[in-house]
């Protein structure tokens, strides 16, 4: 019994001790937007500590007021300020949403696909700090005078948003936009494979001269130049086979003279009409 | 005894230096048979010799120097001008008194491997020397004009070092690996197919491959080399074949297709025809598929790559198989080309494809 009176007689000294010693706490907000000074009461003059997320400072201050400057909290983060043997925490929160950062996926796409163009925004303050607070974010997307809009909050400084191709082939403007703010990519809509393909053919100076009609995809977009598109003719000499280029839209080869001859055209997996040429004709 | 076999030792050198500097590297020009009169023409020809190659033709080839040089030394930096005679042998077919026919099996040696020429040549007497009838290939002369092209070509503008983090790169075009097959020949195993590229840019494009054994472990990873159409155009569709040596299918458990494509600066021209294609049994008895090559285009291709699909009555793929000519392909002008088929493939064959590479010198 007596030695449990002297333990308790023990902590009650302890605890007397280390409450005298303990430093008293500044009066700080809980939070401050980035890049705001804020000033804090001090009772007295001694050096100044401060430990933020990406800086410290120390510095000599006189009892009074003490100022942090807005350079010194423009990082988003726990901020801890010492003073002397004074101390206190607070956070600095991102500002007000003044950029973005714009990621636009894919940069080619084929025209008329559901939910193929993925764009996504990370809002951010004046400080590049992440702007975690629901934000309103415009995304447009423009093609040859075919526009769609769609306003999307962010959710924990991310907007995202997943949209159609339309059918107009051509270098789509998608732009991202807030608080006056605009960040532009341009996603290249392609023409898709080639609805049908329609040859006719002729005779040349040194054999059969076949081509195309212009070749188009299925919403009416011209099949980009450089596609290939390959003729074949069989006759009794053999298969004889073009891989020619689309040149402003037509396909055109010369096929070697022949009297009877199957003569087909295909494009990738599209496959075009058939001529008979000569004899059978 | 010293002092005399001193005398003999200088002798002898003297003697030794006489021979060799007598001997000369430059064959005989002279020829007692038809093969010897081949031989000749050949050993020349492979010392560079050409003057004293030429001296063993006969009249009745109708073949100016210049040309018969040109056939043997190439032209138009084509394949034969990166090219050197390596060996040959020599087979008589019949001889009579005045004429014969050699049989000529002629390997060359390329910057690409080596190539191999079989020709019938005719041997005649004139003035009681064996003289060669060569076969000069006489390519036709394109006639001055102007060929318009509408050069088309892919220039590709990449994000740049200052651009902001969200910026995107163009991307690499989309390719598809669209049929593939294994088979073993020759105690090797062999994955072989197709690929298109769906994309509208062209694109860059290798196929890697691994086996995998039983175990779940590689065995062995291979890319295809030169049996690939590298650059592949939008819609175009390339063959590909990559071969494992040493491998044998048993041991695989499944196989990992890797195929990468990169966007890169193209050129959609030249176009080139493949005309006249046809399956034939070669002077040694060989399938080969042969057929004409016709640059549409109105530059000079240099080396032309011919690529071969075969395919058998289900469409499978089933045998890839490459060529090179060893001819310059002028504007304009039919040029044949011949891929070897192998025997026990060929009953099999129903359909084929041939696709034509080309690498020339002064494209930009």
């Amino acid at each position: 019994m007596k030695k449990l009176f002297w333990y308790v007689l023990l902590s009650i000294v302890c605890w007397y001790a280390a409450s005298t010693v303990q430093a008293a706490e500044l009066k700080v907000p809980a939070t401050v937007p980035a890049g705001q000074e804020l000033k804090i009461a001090s009772s007295g003059s001694g050096t100044l500590y401060l430990f933020g997320p990406a800086s410290a400072t120390k510095r000599n201050v006189s009892a009074g007021e003490v100022t942090l400057t807005a350079d010194e909290l423009k990082h988003a983060g726990r901020y801890t300020v010492v003073i002397g043997e004074d101390r206190g925490s607070f956070f600095v929160t991102a500002a007000k949403p003044e950029s973005l950062a714009f990621i636009a996926r894919p940069s080619r796409v084929p025209t008329a696909r559901p939910d193929v163009i993925s764009g996504t925004v990370f809002v951010f303050d004046k400080n590049q700090n992440l702007v975690i607070s629901p934000t309103p974010v415009k995304f447009d997307i423009a093609v040859e005078g075919n526009n769609n809009s769609r306003t999307v909050q962010s959710k924990s400084g991310v907007a995202w948003v997943k949209l159609p191709s339309s059918s107009r082939a051509g270098a789509a403007q998608f732009t991202a936009s807030l608080a006056g703010n605009e960040v532009r990519r341009v996603v290249q809509l392609t023409a898709s494979d080639p609805c049908n393909i329609s040859m006719k053919a002729s005779p040349s100076q040194n054999g059969i001269l076949v081509e195309t009609a212009p070749i188009r995809d299925c919403s009416g977009n011209p099949v980009p130049d450089g596609t290939i598109v390959t003729f074949s003719s069989v006759d009794s000499k053999g298969k004889s086979t073009v891989d020619a280029r689309i040149k402003k839209g037509i396909a055109r080869a010369e096929l070697p003279a022949s009297n009877n001859a199957l003569i087909s055209v295909a494009s990738g997996v599209v496959v075009g009409n058939e001529i008979r040429w000569g004899g059978a004709r | 005894m010293g002092r005399v076999l001193a005398i003999v030792l200088a002798v002898l050198a003297v003697v030794l230096i006489g021979t060799a500097t007598v001997r000369t590297d430059t064959p005989s020009t002279s020829a007692n048979s038809p093969e010897a009169a081949v031989q000749s023409l050949l050993d020349n020809a492979k010392a560079r010799n050409w003057e004293g190659a030429y001296q063993l033709v006969a009249k009745q080839s109708n073949a100016e120097r210049n040309d018969f040089v040109r056939d043997l030394a190439g032209r138009d930096g084509s394949l034969r001008t990166y090219s050197s005679l390596q060996s040959y042998d020599t087979k008589v077919l019949r001889e009579t008194d005045s004429d014969a026919m050699v049989r000529t099996n002629i390997q060359w040696s390329t910057a690409v491997g080596a190539f191999y020429d079989t020709k019938d040549l005719k041997v005649v007497r004139e003035d009681n020397i064996w003289r060669v009838v060569w076969p000069l290939e006489k390519q036709a002369k394109v006639p001055p004009q102007v060929i318009p092209v509408n050069y088309l070509r892919w220039d590709i503008v990449q994000r740049g070092s200052d651009d902001d983090w969200g910026a995107q790169n163009v991307e690499a075009p989309r390719v598809r690996i669209v049929s593939m097959n294994a088979i073993e020949r020759d105690n090797s195993v062999i994955i072989m197919g197709e690929l298109v590229n769906e994309d509208t840019v062209p694109g860059f494009v290798t196929v890697g491959a691994t086996l995998v054994g039983k175990d779940g472990n590689p065995l062995a990873q291979e890319s295809s080399f030169d049996k690939i159409s590298h650059t592949v155009l939008p819609k175009e569709v390339s063959p590909f074949r990559v071969d494992f040596p040493k491998q044998k299918l048993a041991n695989v458990k499944s196989v990992r297709m890797q195929p990468n494509a990169l966007l890169v600066p193209a050129s959609a021209d030249p176009t080139i025809g493949v005309l006249h294609q046809r399956i034939e049994t070669n002077a040694a008895g060989k399938k080969v598929l042969r057929g004409e090559l016709v640059n549409q285009s109105g530059q000079i291709v240099n080396i032309p790559h011919v690529l071969a699909t075969f395919y058998d009555n289900a469409g499978k793929v089933i045998w890839v198989n490459d060529g090179y000519v060893d001819k310059a392909l002028q504007p304009q002008t039919p040029v044949p080309f011949a891929v070897d088929l192998r025997d026990d493939i060929a009953p099999n064959v129903q359909s084929y494809r041939v696709s034509v590479n080309e690498y020339s010198m002064n494209r930009q």
